[in-house]
Parts: structure tokens; sequence; C-alpha cells
């Protein structure tokens, strides 16, 4: 065993930091290696994680396929397409969560909560079990512990989205270094830069929202020139349309109507997805959909799709219009096109799209994974790794303080370069005044009742004086990851003023404290049984790949010569030390078997 | 903390980015030209200034300074807020002069009012009437308004060359007299392109 364990862990560098791309369908994690970025398979070799959760009845939360597999079983207790809920308040999601099978939890209007059973979660809460889960299979691949990642998000979410992203990533246990823009991550993973200069334009149609950046390289920086979008516009829409017309169908042929969210309608939504995706590829095919006895089914063409998601490419296409307006720049000056999520799959939307900008789309990279090695590149930049490029983002909307009458004031302009700052200042309107109130607001109208609420922030400890005498200067600064920072300053004193936010959508950092805390809790109590059964299941897995490697003559050379190329065996010894006891002498049993074999030779 | 001296080796830097003795990122000034190490001029090479800005952002951006010590991180958050701020406002000619005027002690804040320039005034009476009449469904007025936005164009364009005149007069004598020339020119060129704006929408 010993010469195994000689293994010299000086080799080992700073914390790998991991890239995450977290989406409304499907979720993924990816690494730098050596100089490409690589998706990261889970122990069964999947590369996706579905943007699925369940909560078994003793509170047990199952993340990724297994939940996935729930939604037909238990559809009222898991929750897919959570991105569309987060940093949202339940008056904004009506419409969505008629659609959904779960249900909201009273008392909703500034965070959502989510009635899972006899438990609540907030969408945040329900992201970090995506994010455990991916975090789970990272360590066990690179087979050291994951803490610190790169998350992706679209580029139109506003400051409340991606605070919530941020705070799943906290309640999952990873300090999140970065947000990321879904269509800048998957320019970066083109390596476009290697063109040293021009202007690419990315279309990113995903599941549950839609964006358009446009990008001018140079010399290894990526610059945003401008982005635009709309965060609720994506494949989920199209399967609603598809949905709508089985569902009326079934309704006329059966006489009667499935229940809104039950079981049987979410195996219908399966269904119809899998004819959808066909339809990429051929141009008719069977939607068949068995439920109790009764059977139904219809051919779907590609020509029905097509005229039915006519309007929703539509949608898409204002958003580059303008996008293209903002860059100051016309169809003919964008040298190249990349296409992102699954549905640019879809061939109207692949015409739509060269139409538009004229020229031919990339798609030599997996839509589906394309965002994810973006976020490792990233990842990469943010360790030193990849000094050479440089990513320059933008806030996609206005930010802006409401004023008298309502009127919004802008401070700082969508599409200007992150990190982005405004300076304004203050004073009190009565005498003796010693709070004052700002409203800042995100979005391009003109009265603040039009645009997003982001958060109050209320200036205290004002030193009691004659109205207008103080000054306080409010510094309004957007960071890289596209979140507002404020700071105020009394230009009397030159000291530090105080301020307290109270965002408008979203969870205070109390409620995010709390809820790690009670994450980590949680997890000692409810999950002890279930990491003994994960462990025995991984364990198995290693088995068999040690198995299968004897054979392997790489696999000798790793194996004698573990600090020159530690490779899988270096992970299946790091692996083993976070598996509990019973694994552990499994894996050093596989060891055993493995230098018999070899001495015997 | 003098003010001028490095913050983590008290060494003497005043006014670089850098400390020269610990090369230690330094709190960044707000002023657009010093930040940027460039002389206070109103006519500007842009292709120099993105240059600048290229290789500053490279030096500052907080992407840079992820291990590096938190006040170190703070600083290059504030340096690289900075430097995309000067960048937005000085590629551009007239948020530069209006950069420049405000340090002045102008005040550009209330020039925004919607008063008409005298000599537009009967080409904005009938503007409004052919807007309104295209917005009434009537398409016979959109001649005119192709006509009339053609003449915006032309009208800002040498509206342009004008602001290029009086920038390299200010840069040459630094006169206020220069300067107030110029705040009434831009405030011609806000009104036109408001007007240029809006026949484009309803064009569209």
């Amino acid at each position: 065993m010993s010469q195994i364990f000689q293994i010299d862990f000086g080799t080992q560098k700073k914390a790998r930091v991991v890239g995450i791309d977290l989406g409304t369908t499907n979720s993924l994690a990816a690494y730098m290696d050596a100089a490409s970025p690589r998706i990261i398979p889970d122990p069964a070799g999947r590369r996706i994680v579905p943007s699925v959760v369940s909560v078994a009845e003793d509170g047990e939360i199952i993340a990724g396929e297994p939940a996935r597999e729930l939604l037909l079983s238990r559809p009222e207790r898991t929750v897919y397409s959570v991105k569309r809920l987060m940093g949202r308040g339940a008056a904004d999601v009506q419409d969505e969560l008629r659609r959904f099978p779960f249900h909201i939890a009273p008392g909703s209007e500034t965070v959502l909560r989510l009635q899972l059973g006899d438990r609540q979660f907030t969408p945040p809460e329900i992201s970090a079990a995506i994010l455990r889960q991916l975090k789970k299979n990272a360590e066990a691949f690179l087979g050291e512990p994951v803490s610190q990642a790169v998350i992706t998000v679209p580029a139109y979410f506003n400051d409340a989205q991606r605070q919530a992203t941020k705070d799943a990533g906290r309640i999952a246990g990873l300090e999140v270094l970065r947000l990321v823009n879904e269509p800048t991550a998957a320019a970066l993973a083109y390596g476009l830069d290697k063109r040293k200069q021009g202007v690419v334009a990315v279309y990113d149609l995903g599941g549950g929202t839609f964006d358009i950046s446009i990008l001018k390289l140079q010399d290894g920086i990526f610059e945003v020139l401008a982005t635009n979008g709309d965060t609720h516009l994506g494949g989920d829409d199209i399967d609603n349309l598809l949905l709508d017309i089985a569902l009326e169908d079934i309704q006329s042929e059966w006489k009667t109507s499935l229940a809104r969210g039950g079981a049987a309608v979410q195996m219908l939504r399966r269904a119809v997805i899998e004819a959808k995706e066909k339809l990429s590829f051929v141009p008719s095919v069977n939607l068949e959909f068995e439920f109790e006895g009764r059977k139904y089914q219809r051919e779907l063409t590609r020509e029905l799709l097509e005229r039915l998601i006519r309007p929703i490419v539509d949608r898409t296409l204002g958003p580059c219009r303008a996008c293209l307006r903002d860059a100051g720049l016309t169809p003919d000056q964008i040298d190249e096109v990349v296409l992102v999520g699954g549905s640019t799959r879809i061939p109207l939307v692949r015409s739509a799209v060269e139409t538009l900008f004229r020229a031919r789309p990339h798609t030599e990279l997996n839509p589906d994974e394309v965002v994810a090695l973006g976020a490792a590149v990233q990842a990469a930049i943010l360790s030193g790794d990849a000094e050479d490029k440089l990513l320059l983002d933008v806030t996609p909307l206005s930010l802006g303080i409401e004023t008298m009458g309502g009127v919004v004031s802008k401070l700082i302009h969508r599409n200007s370069t992150i990190p982005a700052s405004a300076t304004e200042v203050f004073t009190t309107a009565v005498d003796g005044q010693r709070n004052v109130l700002i409203h800042v607001v995100q979005g391009e109208r003109e009265l603040a009742r039009d645009c997003r609420s982001l958060a109050r922030f209320d200036l205290k400890d004002i030193a009691p004086m004659p109205a207008g005498m103080a000054r306080i200067e409010v510094r309004f600064l957007i960071d890289a990851n596209g979140i507002l920072n404020v700071t105020a300053r009394d230009l009397r004193t030159g000291k530090e003023q105080s301020v307290d936010v109270k965002p408008s959508y979203g969870l205070t950092d109390e409620q995010v404290e709390a809820m790690i805390r009670e994450s980590i809790e949680s997890a000692e109590e409810d999950f002890a049984a279930r990491q003994v059964r994960e462990a025995r299941l991984e364990a198995d897995t290693i088995l068999a790949a040690v198995d299968k490697a004897k054979g392997n003559p790489a696999w000798d050379f790793q194996f004698f010569v573990p600090e020159y190329q530690p490779g899988r065996l270096y992970r299946f010894v790091m692996r083993a030390a976070y598996l509990p006891y019973e694994s552990h002498q499994q894996v050093e049993a596989a060891m055993r078997v493995h230098r018999a074999a070899l001495a015997d030779r | 903390m003098e003010k001028d001296n490095c913050w983590q080796c008290g060494h003497r830097s005043a006014e670089s980015l850098f400390c020269r003795f610990c090369n230690a990122l330094q709190p960044p000034v707000m002023d657009y030209y010093a930040f940027l190490g460039m002389p206070r001029r109103l006519k500007i090479e842009t292709g120099e200034l993105e240059s600048t800005f290229y290789r500053m952002s490279r030096l500052l951006h907080p992407d840079r300074y992820h291990r590096r010590t938190p006040r170190e991180r703070q600083y290059s958050l504030e340096a690289t807020a900075i430097l995309n701020d000067a960048y937005r406002v000085l590629r551009d000619p007239v948020k530069r002069a209006e950069y420049v005027l405000r340090q002045e002690g102008f005040n550009i804040g209330e020039q925004r009012g919607n008063d008409v320039p005298p000599e537009l005034l009967e080409e904005v009476f009938e503007l409004n009437e052919a807007l309104e009449e295209l917005r009434g469904g009537d398409q016979s007025a959109r001649p005119q308004l192709e006509q009339a936005r053609q003449r915006f164009l032309a009208m800002q364009h040498d509206a342009d060359r004008e602001l290029d005149r009086l920038f390299a007069d200010f840069d040459a004598r630094g006169d206020r007299q220069t300067l107030a020339s110029i705040r009434a020119l831009l405030n011609r060129r806000r009104y036109i392109s408001n007007l240029a704006g809006e026949v484009e929408k309803e064009l569209l």
C-alpha cells in the first residue's frame, strides 16, 4: 500500500475553480484541462445534470437525473425550470406558475417560496441543490474538494436575478468568484480570439431565456459592445405551444381533460419535447402517448412546428436588431455568428439568424455544452492560467433612481462596460431629517413604476441639521458580476455614511446565512444514509473502472510513476479519502487485486 | 495616510497607478484625463484612446486581481470603474465636451430644456404636422419625412464639423469664450438629433 500513498501532494497547485452553466433545463460543470476546457461527467459518465429537484416525503432532496424521473411520479413535489423563478416576486410569475405542477407558499411577494410537501424552498435553495450535485460530481471526478466556481447567467438577467444566482452558490457551499454572461462565455469557449480581431454576434436561445450579444475581439480582449434579450423566452415556450395542441386533441378525443400539473401532463410534456427535438432532423414524427389504457397519437410535421414557432423566432429578432443598433453596427459588419442553446438546433431558428446577420453561424461546439466550457475558460482567467484573455462585459439594463413625481433619473446607461460607476449628492428636505431613502430601479422606461424595482437604500443616522444642508455623496458601482454596490460618504465630515439595503426582490444577507446554516445541518441529519448509499454506488463504479483498466499498459505506467502523470489512479486514491470507511476498503481491495495481477506478470 | 504615499510601503508614489517601489496598486485619481495620463484636450485621437483603454484594462481589471489582497481588489474594482467611465465619456465628442464644460463650472444638466432654436421654428412646426399625419395612417407624409430626416442628418454633420473646429480652438487657447460657444452648439445639436430620432422612429 505504502507505494501508492507516496504520491507527491506538493504537485497539487492552487484550488481548482470550476465553471458552471446553471441552465433552465440542464446544468453542466466544466474544468480547464491543460489547454482546453472539458465537461465534467458524473460517476455514470453523463455530462448533463437535468435542472430538476425533488423533495421526498422524508425531506430528502434529490437533484438531477433521478429527480427528472420523479417528475412523472410525484410532480407536485418536483421542481423544474426554477431558473425562471430566480430573483422574482409572486406577481411576476403568475402565468408561469399556472403551468407548473408545484405551488407557491403564501406570503411570497418579495421572495417566492415553493411549497413542496410540508417544507418551503426559495428558488435559490432549489438551484443550490442542483449546484451541490454538480459540485459533488466535480469533486468525485477531479478527486479534490471544489469550493470555488464561475457561474453563468443570461446576459439579460437583472440585478435581483444575478444576486439570486450568487445566493444559490453560497447556499451550495460554493464561493462564486464571478457571474459570467452566457453569450460571452460561449464566445470564450469558441476561442474566437484566435482570429485576432473581428466582430462576433452570439445568439443564445436556451430553455427559458434568450440573449443576443455583440462582441469585438482584439488581441485576446473580448469586449462586449451591446447586449439585449428576453429573460422569458426559450424552448419552454415552444414545448408549451405543442403541449397545448396535444392537450386540446386529447380533450376532444377522450372527452376528459388531463389534470393540469398532474403526472399525465408531465408524461405528455416529455413526449412532446422528444417529438420537437426529432423534428430538427426529420420532416415528420409520430407523437404517441398512453395513459390509463388510452392511447393518443398524431403526426407532427416540421411544417406545423415552424408555423407554430414563427412568432417565437420573430420575437428574438427584435432584440437582435436593437442590439445591432446599440452597438452602432449594420448586419454586414458582423464577421461571425455563434449559436448557443439547445433551441438553436431548430432549422427555422438557424435560417432566421443566418438571414438577419448574413453570416453562416458557427455550430462546431455542442450548443448545450459551449456555455459551461466558456465558464471554465473564465475560471482559468481568474486563476491566472489564461492571462492572454480578458473579458469586458456590459450591464444589460440602465440603472436609475426614482426622483420627484416617480420619474427615473438614469445614472448608468445600459451597455456600459462594467465595472461602471456613478456618483450623486443627496440632501435632506426637512429640518432635522435623519434618513434619506433612495429607490434604485433598473430598466429603460421613464417612470419608476414601469421599471424593475431593485432596492431601497436607506441613508441612516444623518446628523440633524437644517433642510438642504446635509451633503451625502452616494456612489453606485456595478461590479464585474453586474451586481450593484452602494456606498455613501458625508461630504461635510468625509466619513462613511451607513446605508441599509432593502432588496425589492430577493433574500437579505441574513436570510442567505440562515439557509447556509440550515443546509449544513440538514445535510448532516437527512442525508447521512443517502451518502453511504451513494458511496457504495460510486465504489462500484471505481471497481469496474479499475478492473477495466487493468489490461491497459498506460495504466501500469501511471501506476508506477504517479508523480509524473498521476491521472486516474491519483484521482481514485483521492476520491477514496473522501468516501466512508466501507467504500475505502473496497477501493483498497481493488488495488490489492490489481497489484497481484501485476506481480503475476 | 499621506495622500501621495503608497498605502503599502509608504514610499512616495504620486499620481501613478502602481507604487514604483513595491508595485502595489494605488487608489485611483478621479479625473478622467489625469487617470488616463492624457493632456486635457477636446480633440482626441480615438484609436490612441482605444489602445490606452485596452492596455490599462489588462493592467487594472478585477479579473487580474483575484488572488491579491482585498485592498488591491477593491482598488482594482474602483480603478476599472473609472477607466470604463472615462473611456465611455472621452471617446464620445459630445460627452467629452460636456465633461470638460462641467469641470469648468458650466451647468450642463439644466441645458437639456426643449427650447426650439429660433432658426428651426418653422421647420419643426411643419415636421410635427407631417408626423401627425403619418401616425394617423396617412402614408403620403412619408416622402416629406424622409426628406426632413436627410436634412437633419446633414445639419448634424455640419454641427459635428463646427464642433471639431471649436475643439481645436479650445485646445489652442483654452478660453471660456470658446467653451460657451461649444455649449450653445451642443444644445443645437442635441435638439437636431432628437428631431432626427423622432422622425426615424416613425419611418421604421
